[in-house]
């Protein structure tokens, strides 16, 4: 192939089955003899079970069983603490089922089999509960669960506080003694959720007879799983195959170790012999799925008479919850992240990590990010409100510079590794994203709106993203005796088009079309090593695997070839699928062909067989040599040494009608830098999404509940999620600074579109109603936010 | 039935055409028209996303109009002209102009609301729309589909195409087997 594979536009490989209703999404699978689940949840944020009674449902016709945490055995202890922290010194997890209390409402209290989820349902309505209420923490400020006084969630934990930790640099006290200017906001982001189109689900089926529990299941690290539910069952491993099909969006919200229906559903198929589906709905999704964001901060800014930061303190408080699964991983990347491109000579961050009686937390794309993002560029906005400075030049005075990487921010990262800036050009960012908005002429038009009786503002909005953590991720690729490549790598997918962006990394390599690359994700029968998809690391992580093990392949294919072909490896090349001897493109075996010939057997198959000239070996020796393999195959691994660290510039225009408190974005641009692009459109696609979610955080997401810890908006009426009328034309473009820590040279870029929308939001109605005096201290705004800031 | 209280479930027969063939099924009268298509038909490619007729993935065209078929019950479908997302592309597997349009412009990402959308803007290019409408009534057109991963630039910009492109109405215009020659851009 001349033409290029790698960073071109490919249009995507998994289209077509999800344009014609081809694809296979988790509740498309129908397995013979199938029985369906449905579970009874706590309709209480905070009670004690005083019984269950199941015997009504158990006698409906078509009822198979019915569990409580009494029928649990194998399951009955805690769900597994998926990253335990030092500083985590009060870790909570449920049980697969409430033993004795529920601490949200939502959660699992007891689950029917049944012919039909129809059935199924009927039976979780004749199943009584009695509940005796227990105090419930949801306040409206969260300070107030951590306070003395406060009832408990769970009675171990004094202060509803499951963990308290710092991180520092140099020496906070001196940088606010010897300040020329201090500035303080308390800044709050709400609750919110990642919700995918398609909620989560799991199928499984257990073959009594080979002992082989396959489960099929919408998470995003189906190898996680799998070990998981070996151990659980005291199977060996590879007797459980977890597969994620097809997934209808992820978002971080569909990776845990385990969810309660991830045990529930394979103990329930193993127990009745027959497979078992559950499958979420939405009213069930939206208090049984874990949530994210939620935290106040309260942050203070110490300047020089320059307006350049001499420190930030920063305290926050994080909501996990009535458990913590995933551990602070959250709390802890929103304190390594709030520094952002900024130089922090001296940084404090004091972190308090809260129970409450509401639905778990855990990463939803941005994963603490847009958290500490809005607190950093939300008091850099305000001082240089207050300094008289432009917020552009607050923050070119303060950019670390290109010359300054590898840039220690002197952190500890989500991942136990440093917080070490690999590259970047921050300066080259912000002004380019300047260009793109129109900041030269947007005064000037921002005047003469004014005039007319429109109010525009202009919002800015930085940060720098860790992506691609390890530890590692392999990969396998084969070559098949007909030529077509198939690659399989044990990170799954939920819509990143990775069967497209993984099959350009190896056609650049092999000189093969993408067409003939065939992708596996998420399937533990094929790949099962890693950990899955998350924090932006797929293409990084996996992706780096997968041109190891197409380097790999491709050595091999030379050397056989060399073999055949009697020329010196150092004499061929790759073209167009086939190995050439160099400058004689006709003289070539292809790659179906030198498949055959890597496997030594007595007889060759395949359509390309008549092409070679001899399939026994004509060498001495043994037909293998010694340390050599048959087929033209690989394995690889790739282990970074630390994250990558992805950044971008995002600035929005927007109008505001302060007698509706409707915002109108007139113009977003995006300036990205995720290193080098394998695929633009497919990078594009993220951030267009990412985007989009952060607009839905800054307007409409937010999990409304109240002090008894009911969820008043549980449903897609109430928690509004952006349509097209609400998502502007978005405008984006690139830089690229490679990663030097990676081969590929790449960065992630799944997550970032969203990460600094609040901020950015923020900042443009703020500038916007400038006028009005008003600072926006808080997300989501909803339009009465917006009215009450005209009427004060 | 046993003991509990709840009332037995009457079946009825219905007969529903879909994407041109004909079926009979004996249905609950409270199975959705949703989960008939999916669970008993097997056309899973209309998908159910909200169940409470919001998020616009289980859009069909039901006697030519687009409906929820999670607001509608199998039994009250009976005797209608249904067409899903499986009806699109021709029976080769060449898609029909309106789905190259969303692989053109990259309007779909977990293909999840993909076959509501493609039913909502079938039904709307039906209408014969002015080729002129600004972006803002495309958005419009589009707003009862809820995507979570496209941000709608990819959808918009394909129904723009569609809209200039003299496209709209003709039959899939790809043999079948072109499709892999198709993978560049």
């Amino acid at each position: 192939m001349s033409t290029r594979s790698f960073g071109e536009p490919i249009l995507r490989k998994e289209d077509q089955r999800f344009l014609t209703g081809s694809g296979i999404y988790i509740d498309d699978i129908d397995l013979p003899d199938m029985l369906h689940a449905a579970i009874v949840r706590s309709p209480y944020a905070h009670a004690r079970i005083l019984s269950i009674d199941t015997s009504q449902a158990a006698q409906l016709d078509g009822v198979k069983a019915v569990l409580t945490y009494q029928d649990l055995t194998l399951a009955a202890n805690p769900l597994p603490l998926l990253i335990p922290h030092p500083a985590l010194t009060h870790p909570h997890t449920q049980y697969a089922l409430a033993k004795d209390v529920v601490r949200y409402v939502g959660e699992a209290v007891a689950m029917v089999v049944a012919v039909d989820r129809y059935v199924a349902e009927d039976a979780v309505s004749l199943i009584d509960v009695d509940y005796e209420p227990l105090p419930v923490i949801s306040p409206d400020h969260l300070e107030v669960a951590a306070s003395p006084g406060t009832p408990l969630v769970h009675e171990d934990t004094p202060h509803n506080t499951a963990a308290h930790f710092v991180q520092q640099v140099g020496d906070i006290d001196a940088a606010f003694a010897d300040a020329t200017h201090v500035f303080e906001r308390r800044l709050r982001i709400d609750r919110s959720a990642s919700q995918p189109m398609e909620t989560r689900g799991v199928v499984a089926r257990f073959d009594a007879f080979e002992q082989i529990l396959t489960v099929w299941d919408t998470t995003q690290g189906p190898i996680s799983i799998r070990n998981g539910l070996a151990v659980l069952f005291g199977l060996p491993a590879e007797k459980v195959r977890v597969t994620a099909p097809d997934l209808g969006g992820g978002f971080g919200g569909k990776i845990m170790l385990f969810y309660p229906e991830e045990i529930l559903v394979p103990l329930a198929a193993m127990r009745l012999n027959r497979p078992v589906k559950w499958i979420e709905d939405r009213l069930e999704h939206m208090v049984g799925s874990n949530h994210e964001r939620g935290q106040v901060h309260d942050i203070a800014l110490a300047l020089d008479a320059n307006g350049r930061i001499l420190g930030v303190r920063d305290r926050f408080w994080h909501d996990t919850g009535a458990y913590c699964p995933y551990g602070i991983i959250v709390p802890v990347i929103t304190a390594c992240q709030l520094p952002g491109p900024y130089k922090l000579p001296n940084y404090y961050s004091d972190a308090t990590v809260v129970y409450t009686n509401r639905t778990p937390v855990s990463p939803y794309r941005g994963a603490g990010r847009p958290h500490g993002v809005f607190a950093i560029e939300r008091i850099l906005d305000y001082a240089a409100d207050q300094l008289g400075i432009e917020r552009a030049e607050i923050r070119r005075r303060n950019f670390i510079q290109p010359d300054e990487f590898p840039y220690d921010v002197g952190l500890t990262f989500q991942d136990g590794l440093p917080t070490r800036y690999d590259s970047g050009n921050y300066p080259a960012g912000l002004e380019r994203a300047l260009e793109m908005i129109g900041y030269d002429y947007f005064r000037e038009e921002q005047r003469q709106a004014r005039e007319a009786g429109r109010l525009l503002g202009l919002g800015l909005g930085c940060y720098v993203e860790g992506t691609g953590i390890g530890p590692y991720e392999g990969a396998h690729i084969s070559i098949d005796n007909q030529g077509e490549i198939h690659v399989a790598t044990g990170v799954s997918t939920q819509g990143q088009g990775h069967q497209t962006s993984f099959a350009q990394i190896v056609a650049e390599v092999l000189d093969v079309d993408v067409v003939k690359i065939h992708v596996t994700t998420g399937d533990t029968q094929r790949f099962a090593w890693g950990t899955g998809t998350y924090a932006s690391r797929a293409l990084v992580v996996a992706g780096n695997a997968i041109g190891l093990a197409a380097q790999a392949v491709k050595e091999k294919a030379l050397k056989v070839a060399s073999s055949v072909l009697e020329v010196a490896p150092e004499d061929l090349e790759l073209l167009d699928g086939r190995v050439c001897v160099k400058g004689l493109p006709t003289r070539g075996l292809s790659l179906a062909a030198l498949s055959i010939a890597s496997n030594p057997i007595r007889y060759a198959y395949g359509a390309s067989a008549p092409d070679l000239p001899a399939v026994l070996p004509t060498r001495p020796g043994p037909p293998l040599s010694p340390g050599e393999e048959p087929g033209l195959e690989a394995t690889r691994f790739f282990s970074p040494i630390h994250a990558t660290f992805a950044s971008g510039v995002h600035a929005a225009i927007v109008e505001v009608d302060i007698q509706t408190g409707m915002v109108k974005v007139r113009k977003y641009a995006v300036l990205h830098d995720c290193g080098k692009l394998v695929n633009p459109l497919i990078v594009e696609g993220q951030i267009y999404g990412g985007v989009a979610q952060g607009i839905g955080g800054s307007f409409y997401e937010h999990m409304d509940y109240d002090e008894h810890g009911q969820l008043l908006n549980a449903s897609f009426m109430d928690f509004l999620i952006p349509y097209a009328t609400e998502v502007p034309h978005i405008e984006i473009d690139h830089i690229e600074t490679p990663s030097p820590i990676n081969p590929l040279g790449v960065k992630g870029a799944g997550e970032a579109g969203c990460i600094p929308v609040p901020a950015v939001m923020a900042a443009a109605i703020e500038d916007a109603l400038a006028s009005f005096g008003v600072t926006v201290d808080h997300m989501p705004l909803t339009p009465d936010d917006i009215r009450k800031f005209g009427i004060r | 039935m046993s003991e509990s209280s709840l009332p037995p479930q009457e079946k009825r027969l219905i007969q529903v055409r879909v994407n041109g063939v004909s079926h009979e099924a004996q249905v609950e009268t409270r199975w959705l028209l949703s989960d008939v298509l999916r669970h008993v038909l097997h056309l899973t490619g209309t998908h159910v996303g909200c169940e409470h007729g919001v998020c616009g993935a289980c859009t069909v065209l039901f006697n030519g109009s687009p409906i929820r078929s999670c607001l509608m019950l199998a039994v009250q479908a009976h005797g209608a002209d249904i067409l899903t997302v499986e009806g699109l592309a021709a029976p080769g597997g060449a898609l029909h102009p309106l789905q190259q349009a969303l692989r053109q412009y990259h309007g779909l990402q977990c293909g999840f609301c993909t076959p509501g959308f493609l039913m909502s803007i079938y039904a709307f290019l039906q209408e014969d729309p002015d080729p002129n409408l600004s972006d803002e009534q495309i958005r419009e057109a589009l707003s009862g589909n809820l995507c979570r991963c496209t941000g709608y630039q990819g959808i918009v910009a394909a129904v723009r195409h569609l809209l200039t492109s003299a496209q709209v109405t003709t039959a899939p215009q790809v043999e079948p087997g072109a499709i892999a020659e198709e993978e560049r851009v």
